[in-house]
């Protein structure tokens, strides 16, 4: 300790240093007090039958609160590479929320239009007019025979999002 | 300790423990006020009082209000306006008061333009009334959310959503904001919590500081003439009342507020008793529901504007993305009218009018902010998008060409 530094001053430091360390660990105490609570986290699976589904009509379906969109592509459909191929069928799985602000759009005979801003969407998911700045969203899955398991990262899930990235 | 000594009357009593006499002189008796102010400035004492209305009622609703997402409608709707005595009462002044506030905001912040009272010591009093603003603008959006009907819930969601603009964190943000992936439980009973306690003791805190910064460098006037404040009081005090260009607040301004407050109330009640539903979307009666967006989401009138130039921006322009150029001009918008007393070079405190260029800027300004609110609540396609566009535009180009503007005013005066 240099000869300008007294007693009073090292105490002062002191109780700076343990206030800062106390002060930031109750802010990450407060901070985990917001996150999702486990329940939140638990509930986050949603089982969907695949099987069913009649070509060119989306289906909605929850998980996580949120609308998921299932459509099975008709033959007429693009393709493309977010496309989940199951036996010879094509799917097209997306969060339901617009990429702008979060409304669900509706489908329109072959697009998801957004009502509040107009936004729209092909049936890919890839967005085609309006302010969205990125295609709907991919909710992650994994592939159980006819089923998918919404909220697991299965290795079609993995492709399909690499795909989206590149 | 004071020296205590056996009371006469109960007001000797506390004088003599908490030393009122003194407190009202600086606090009211003797706190000084300009002669020349108009009713405009009346815009303080409604504000008070509306947000003591909105604390009062506040506290009726919230001993009946259920903060959970499949009560909350039911207890509004049904609890609350069918069964509670006058609770239709207490919502409605509740309501309505929450929405005016805004109008009356909107009038003493245009006041404050308008007469340079932003300026030259008195920045503190324009910072703290934009952070009141603020508080006031989360207050009422935690508070629109509360009822838990469409139009709530969509809000919600669209706003939550505006964070997830942010780089990097932007998703992780929202998912934290809301305690869920979604809009839900979680989201409603924290929004409960900051609208029932946190906002508003943060604003009655914000409110005493707003109060303290006029203390010293006094409120502006009409003419924004520096008025020796010391001077002018020991005049008045000496009895030479109308040479003196000051009057105490209470109890002889005061009676001006009283008048204008009386005819504001006139106002409010009117509302309160025969156009309570404008403050009331009807989509907000449906319960809120996950899995079906309205037609249309806009929000309270009042936010319309900065609304408008969040939206303003529908195409992308030289390869920035519509959706972030939107989000910049919206974070602009609510930081332009903070940075005020910085943009604004003019060295002299003046009244709008006697400032040409400034003159020109302000009624632009209030022209451009109704095209915003008007077309804020239009469908944005066609030309209501192109109209939104340009106003957005404006309101950018109006702050940026503020400084240079003032300069040029006071060059002219030779400032």
């Amino acid at each position: 300790m240099s000869n300008n530094t007294n007693r009073r001053d090292f105490l002062g430091f002191t109780f700076a240093a343990v206030a800062a360390v106390g002060g930031a660990a109750s802010l990450v105490g407060m901070k985990q007090a917001w996150d999702p609570l486990p329940s939140v986290l638990a509930g986050g699976f949603t089982n969907v039958e695949l099987s069913g589904l009649k070509a060119g009509e989306p289906t909605t379906v929850m998980w996580r609160g949120k609308p998921i969109f299932v459509l099975k592509k008709s033959a007429e459909m693009e393709k493309s590479e977010r496309d989940l191929i199951i036996g010879n069928d094509r799917f097209i799985v997306a969060i339901g929320l617009c990429t702008h602000l979060g409304c669900i759009p509706a489908w329109k005979k072959s697009t998801w239009k957004c009502a509040c801003h107009g936004g729209e969407f092909d049936s890919s998911g890839k967005q085609t007019f309006g302010p969205p700045p990125r295609p709907l969203d991919l909710p992650p899955f994994s592939v159980k025979g006819t089923q998918i398991v919404l909220g697991e990262e299965g290795p079609e899930y993995k492709k399909i999002a690499a795909a989206m990235m590149a | 300790m004071a020296k205590i000594e056996k009371a006469n009357s109960l007001g000797e009593w506390f004088d003599q423990r908490l030393n009122t006499t003194t407190f009202t002189k600086v606090m009211m008796t003797e706190y000084w006020i300009p002669k020349d102010i108009n009713f405009l400035w009346a815009m303080g004492v409604l504000l008070a009082v509306t947000f003591k209305i909105l604390v009062i009622t506040g506290i009726f609703l919230m001993m009946y209000y259920k903060p959970d997402v499949n009560l909350a409608f039911d207890s509004v709707n049904y609890t609350i306006m069918q069964e509670v005595a006058y609770g239709w009462l207490f919502r409605h002044m509740h309501g309505v008061a929450a929405s005016v506030i805004f109008l009356i905001i909107y009038i003493h912040m245009l006041t404050g333009i308008y007469y340079g009272s932003y300026k030259k010591g008195r920045e503190m009093i324009w910072i703290s009334g934009m952070l009141l603003f603020m508080t006031f603008s989360a207050a009422g959006f935690s508070g629109y959310m509360l009822p838990w009907g469409q139009m709530s819930y969509w809000a919600a969601m669209v706003i939550t959503n505006l964070f997830g603009g942010i780089p990097l964190i932007g998703d992780a943000l929202v998912v934290w904001i809301r305690g869920d992936f979604n809009v839900a439980d979680a989201t409603l009973t924290r929004f409960f919590m900051l609208h029932v306690f946190l906002l508003p003791i943060s604003i009655m805190a914000i409110i005493g500081l707003h109060f303290y910064t006029l203390r010293i460098p006094h409120v502006n006037n009409q003419t924004s003439e520096d008025i020796d404040y010391d001077a002018e009081a020991e005049k008045y005090l000496a009895g030479n009342k109308k040479e003196s260009k000051v009057i105490p607040f209470w109890p002889v301004f005061i009676s001006k507020d009283f008048a204008v407050l009386g005819i504001f109330l006139i106002f409010y009640f009117y509302l309160v008793f025969f156009h309570y539903n404008f403050a009331m979307d009807p989509v907000n009666f449906d319960p809120a529901d996950n899995m079906v967006t309205p037609a249309h989401i806009y929000p309270e009138w009042y936010f319309l504007w900065s609304y408008e130039v969040l939206r303003g921006f529908f195409f992308d322009i030289a390869g920035f993305k519509a959706f972030d150029i939107g989000l910049a001009a919206f974070g602009f918008a609510n930081v332009a009218f903070l940075l005020l007393p910085f943009l604004d070079r003019d060295p002299d405190i003046l009244p709008a009018h006697k400032r040409p260029m400034f003159f020109a800027w302000f009624w632009v300004l209030m022209v451009d902010l109704i095209v915003l609110t008007v077309y804020g609540k239009l469908p944005p396609t066609g030309a209501n998008a192109w109209v939104g566009f340009f106003a957005a535009v404006v309101f950018i180009l109006l702050f940026v060409a503020l400084p240079i503007l003032t300069k040029i005013d006071a060059k002219k005066r030779g400032a």
